[in-house]
C-alpha cells in the first residue's frame, strides 16, 4: 500500500505537485496519466525518492519512506522506465541477476533465478548470455522487467514503459504485463500520456493537471466522466478512435 | 654488436631507473588523480576549481618545477627535523607524479560525467549506493577513457623523466645532459630515442589493454596486461636483487658531480678509486652549483669536487681575496663549523674562471688584461657560461675595470667556447683547466686588480662520509696528484671532436697517470 498525505513539490518557483493526498491500495493497477509537466512523472519517483518531495509525507506499506535507507527503500522496489538502462557492459543475465546480487543472494542460485525471470517475460532462456547491445527494443524492454522484477518486490513502478516501442509490441507487452500484475499479486502503478492505454491496462486511472488530482475513477466510469473539459478531451480521443474503428468494421 | 658509446649494461640500468621512476610516478598519480576524479565528478563546485589549479600546476616548465622541489624539500626537512631526501628520487617522483595528474583527472571526471544518464537512473532504481553504483557501473564504462587519460600520463612521464637527471635522479637524461655537455651527439641520441621508444612501447600496450576493454576483446586485453606485468617485472626484479649485495661499509657511496665534463671526469675517478676500497657507489651527474654543496651538506650525496673560488664567495659570501693557502685554510675551518663538511685539500690544479680571446683577436686590439679589455668592452661581445653574470667574481670586474660590453650573452659551456670560435662572441668567461684554451689557440687575459679569486679544485666530504676512515683513506692519493697539464688533456679528450673519448675512458686515463 503506498499512501500519499499533502505532498508538494516544486522547482524553482514553479510548483508540480501541489498538495496531493490519496492512497494506492495493495494490489491495485493504477494508471497516472496527464499531459507532458501535469507531475505525473514526479509523483511515480516520489515514491522511490529519485526525486524528493518538499512537503508532506509518504508511506509504502505503513512506513514513512523519509526515514528508510534510500537501499532499502529502492530494493523493495522495482522501476522500469522508458529508456530501460541495461548496462551495456553486463550480459541479460548479470543485468538481471544485478537487485538479488545487491542484496547479497548467493551466487549459486544464479542460472535458475535468471531463468525463472526470462521465462516471467516470456523470452527464451538462451538469451541469458547475450550483450543488451544484441537486443530489440522490445526484448530489451523485457529484460528491463525481468530485472525490476528481480529482487522480487511486491511494488512496481513504470515511467513510460512502452513509450519508446512499436504499437503492436507496445500492446503485446503491456498485457503481458497486466498479466504478471494478477498472477504475482503486485501492486503496480504505471505512468502514461496515452489514456487508451491508462484504460485498457489499469483498474484505476489518475488524471493530473497542473500539480492537482483532476479525475480518480476506475475506467468504467472515467468513460463517463462529465467534469473538467480537459479531461473530457483525452477521453473523448480514445473513445472517438474506437468508434471510428467500430464504424469502419461495420462499414462492409 | 653495435657500440653504443657506452657498455650496454650502463644503458640497461638508465632504462631501468628511466622505467622505474616513471612507473612509480604515474601510479602515484592514480593513487591520488583517481580519487579526485571521482569526487570532481560527483561535485562540480570541488571539480571546476580542482581542474583548474592542477591545469595551472601543468604550465610550469618541467626543469623549474623539479629543481623548486630541492629547496622545498629541504625546507621541509628541517623544519620538521625528519631525515627527508631533497635530492634524488623523491622530489622527481613528486614533480612528476604532479605532471600525470591532469590526464587522469581530467580524463577520470569526464569519463564519469559522461555516462548515460539513463545508467545512472536505472543504477539509482535498484537501489545501487554511491559506492556500487562507481564499482558496477561508473568505473568499468568509463575504463576506456580513465585508460585512455593513463597512456596520456605515461606518455608524458617517461618523456618528462629524462629532466630528473638535473636533481640528482638517474635516468635516460643522464645520456642527453652529458652528451650535450661533451657534445657527444651519440650519447645524446641513444638518450633521446631510448625514452621515445619505451613511450613508444609502453603507449602501444595501454592502448591494447584500452581496446580490449572497449571491445571486451580478452586477448587483447590479456596481451596488453601480460606485457605490461612482464615490463614492470623487468623493471623491479634486478633492483632487488642487486640491493642486499653489501659493499664494505655495507652502504652506497654517492658520488656528486655538477654539469661539465671535468666534474664527470673527477667523479668518475673518484668512483674508481672508491670501488677498488670495495665500496659501492652511485653517481649523482649534472647538479647545479649551489645545489651539489646543499647536497653535501645534507648528506644526499657523499663526496664532490668544488672549487675554492665558489665556495668562498657563494657559501662563506666573502668578498675580500686573500692568498691561495689562506683562502683553503678558511674555507676548510669554516665548512666544518658551518655545515661539519670536511674539505680533504687540493686537486692540484685550479679551474679559474679567465677572460679569454682568440689570439688574434687580442692581437689586434692590443689587449693583453682586463684593463685593457674595459677599455675597448663597448665595442666587444661578451659570451658567459649560465652562471657567471650573477655571480660575485662579475661585481667584483664590474667595480675594478668598469666593463660596458656592447651584447653579453649566457650559453652552457660547449656553446659557449663555439660562440667564439664561430665569431658570434670576441671574448668569453673560459676555465682556466679546460681543454679548448690550448686546442683553439686562446689567450687568457691577466687580472692585475684581482678581481678573480683562486679556484683551487678542493675535495668535500659530507659529515657522514668524512667519519669513514677506510673512504677518507682511498681518496687521499687524489690530493695534490693532478696538476694543470694532465686535467687540461684529460679534458681535451672528451671536449674535442674528433677521436673523442667518453668520461670515463679519459678518467681511467687520468688515473694512470696519478701514481
Amino acid at each position: 500500500m503506498i499512501s500519499f498525505a499533502q505532498v508538494t513539490k516544486g522547482y524553482g518557483n514553479a510548483a508540480v505537485i501541489e498538495n496531493i493526498s490519496l492512497t494506492i491500495e495493495l494490489g491495485a493497477f493504477v494508471a497516472l496519466v496527464g499531459a507532458s509537466g501535469a507531475g505525473k512523472t514526479t509523483l511515480l519517483k516520489a515514491i522511490n525518492r529519485l526525486v524528493e518531495i518538499d512537503g508532506g509525507t509518504i508511506r509504502v506499506d505503513g512506513e514513512d519512506i523519509a526515514s528508510l535507507p534510500l537501499a532499502t527503500l529502492r530494493r523493495r522496489i522495482g522501476y522500469v522506465f522508458q529508456g530501460v538502462g541495461l548496462f551495456p557492459h553486463m550480459t541479460v543475465a548479470e543485468n538481471i541477476w544485478l537487485a538479488p546480487r545487491l542484496q547479497g543472494a548467493a551466487p549459486g542460485g544464479r542460472a535458475e533465478r535468471v531463468a525463472h525471470l526470462l521465462d516471467l517475460v516470456s523470452l527464451p532462456a538462451d538469451m541469458a548470455d547475450r550483450l543488451p547491445a544484441h537486443l530489440s527494443g522490445g526484448q530489451a524492454q523485457r529484460v528491463g522487467f525481468a530485472r525490476a522484477l528481480g529482487a522480487a518486490p511486491s511494488i512496481m513502478l513504470m515511467d513510460e514503459p512502452f513509450g519508446a516501442l512499436d504499437p503492436v509490441t507496445r500492446s503485446e507487452l503491456g498485457r503481458a504485463y497486466r498479466a504478471l500484475h494478477e498472477r504475482m499479486g503486485l501492486t503496480s502503478v504505471l505512468v502514461t500520456h496515452d489514456m487508451a492505454e491508462a484504460l485498457l491496462l489499469a483498474d484505476r486511472v489518475i488524471v493530473l493537471g497542473g500539480g492537482a488530482v483532476l479525475a480518480d475513477l476506475p475506467p468504467r466510469d472515467l468513460l463517463d466522466f462529465r467534469g473538467e473539459p480537459g479531461v473530457r478531451a483525452m477521453i473523448d480521443v480514445a473513445r472517438d478512435q474506437a468508434d471510428r474503428l467500430e464504424a469502419l468494421a461495420r462499414a462492409d | 654488436m653495435p657500440d653504443f658509446g657506452l657498455p650496454l649494461a650502463d644503458l640497461l640500468r638508465l632504462v631501468q631507473a628511466h622505467l622505474f621512476l616513471s612507473g612509480c610516478a604515474v601510479a602515484a598519480a592514480l593513487l591520488v588523480g583517481l580519487p579526485a576524479a571521482i569526487l570532481a565528478a560527483r561535485n562540480r563546485r570541488f571539480g571546476a576549481p580542482l581542474l583548474g589549479l592542477i591545469s595551472l600546476m601543468q604550465t610550469i616548465p618541467g626543469l623549474p618545477l623539479l629543481a623548486l622541489f630541492y629547496p622545498l624539500l629541504l625546507f621541509i626537512g628541517r623544519a620538521t627535523n625528519l631525515a627527508i631526501p631533497a635530492l634524488g628520487f623523491l622530489p622527481a617522483l613528486l614533480a612528476l607524479g604532479i605532471y600525470a595528474l591532469l590526464p587522469i583527472v581530467r580524463n577520470g571526471a569526464a569519463a564519469i560525467q559522461g555516462i548515460d544518464p539513463a545508467l545512472i537512473e536505472a543504477a539509482n532504481g535498484l537501489g545501487m549506493t554511491g559506492r556500487q553504483r562507481l564499482l558496477l557501473v561508473e568505473l568499468p564504462l568509463g575504463a576506456p577513457v580513465i585508460l585512455a587519460g593513463i597512456r596520456t600520463a605515461t606518455v608524458w612521464t617517461i618523456g618528462t623523466a629524462t629532466l630528473a637527471t638535473t636533481i640528482g635522479q638517474p635516468s635516460l637524461g643522464d645520456l642527453i645532459f652529458s652528451g650535450l655537455q661533451t657534445e657527444d651527439w651519440r650519447r645524446v641520441l641513444i638518450g633521446c630515442i631510448a625514452a621515445a621508444l619505451l613511450a613508444l612501447l609502453l603507449d602501444l600496450i595501454l592502448a591494447l589493454i584500452e581496446a580490449g576493454l572497449a571491445r571486451r576483446s580478452r586477448w587483447r586485453l590479456w596481451t596488453g596486461a601480460a606485457a605490461l606485468v612482464a615490463i614492470i617485472a623487468a623493471t623491479i626484479l634486478p633492483v632487488r636483487e642487486a640491493a642486499p649485495a653489501g659493499g664494505a661499509a655495507g652502504r652506497v657511496v654517492i658520488v656528486g658531480a655538477k654539469n661539465f665534463s671535468e666534474q664527470y671526469i673527477l667523479a668518475r675517478l673518484i668512483e674508481d678509486r672508491l670501488r677498488q676500497a670495495g665500496y659501492r657507489t652511485e653517481r649523482r651527474d649534472n647538479l647545479g652549483s649551489t645545489v651539489a654543496y646543499r647536497a653535501l651538506a645534507a648528506g644526499d650525496i657523499d663526496v664532490y669536487v668544488d672549487y675554492s673560488g665558489t665556495l668562498w664567495a657563494n657559501i662563506l659570501q666573502r668578498r675580500d681575496m686573500p692568498a691561495a693557502p689562506d683562502m683553503l685554510a678558511t674555507l676548510r675551518r669554516e665548512l666544518a663549523r658551518r655545515d661539519k663538511v670536511r674539505l680533504l685539500g687540493s686537486l692540484g690544479f685550479e679551474n679559474a674562471y679567465a677572460f679569454a680571446m682568440t689570439r688574434a683577436g687580442a692581437t689586434q686590439r692590443g689587449i693583453a688584461d682586463l684593463a685593457d679589455l674595459g677599455r675597448a668592452s663597448a665595442e666587444l661581445r661578451l659570451a658567459t657560461d649560465l652562471e657567471f653574470l650573477s655571480r660575485p667574481e662579475w661585481r667584483a670586474v664590474e667595480a675594478r675595470y668598469h666593463p660596458r660590453f656592447r651584447q653579453s650573452r649566457a650559453y652552457s659551456p660547449t656553446f659557449m667556447y663555439r660562440a667564439l670560435a664561430d665569431g658570434s662572441a670576441d671574448v668569453i668567461t673560459a676555465f682556466s683547466s679546460d681543454g679548448r684554451i690550448a686546442a683553439m689557440n686562446l689567450v687568457t687575459l691577466a687580472d692585475p686588480r684581482g678581481a678573480l679569486p683562486n679556484y683551487d679544485a678542493v675535495l668535500l666530504l659530507a659529515p657522514r662520509a668524512a667519519r669513514d676512515t677506510g673512504l677518507v683513506a682511498a681518496l687521499r692519493p687524489l690530493i695534490g696528484a693532478i696538476d694543470i697539464g694532465t686535467m687540461r688533456e684529460a679534458n681535451w679528450m672528451v671536449d674535442r671532436d674528433a677521436d673523442k673519448t667518453t668520461p670515463q675512458q679519459a678518467a681511467t686515463w687520468l688515473a694512470t697517470r696519478i701514481r
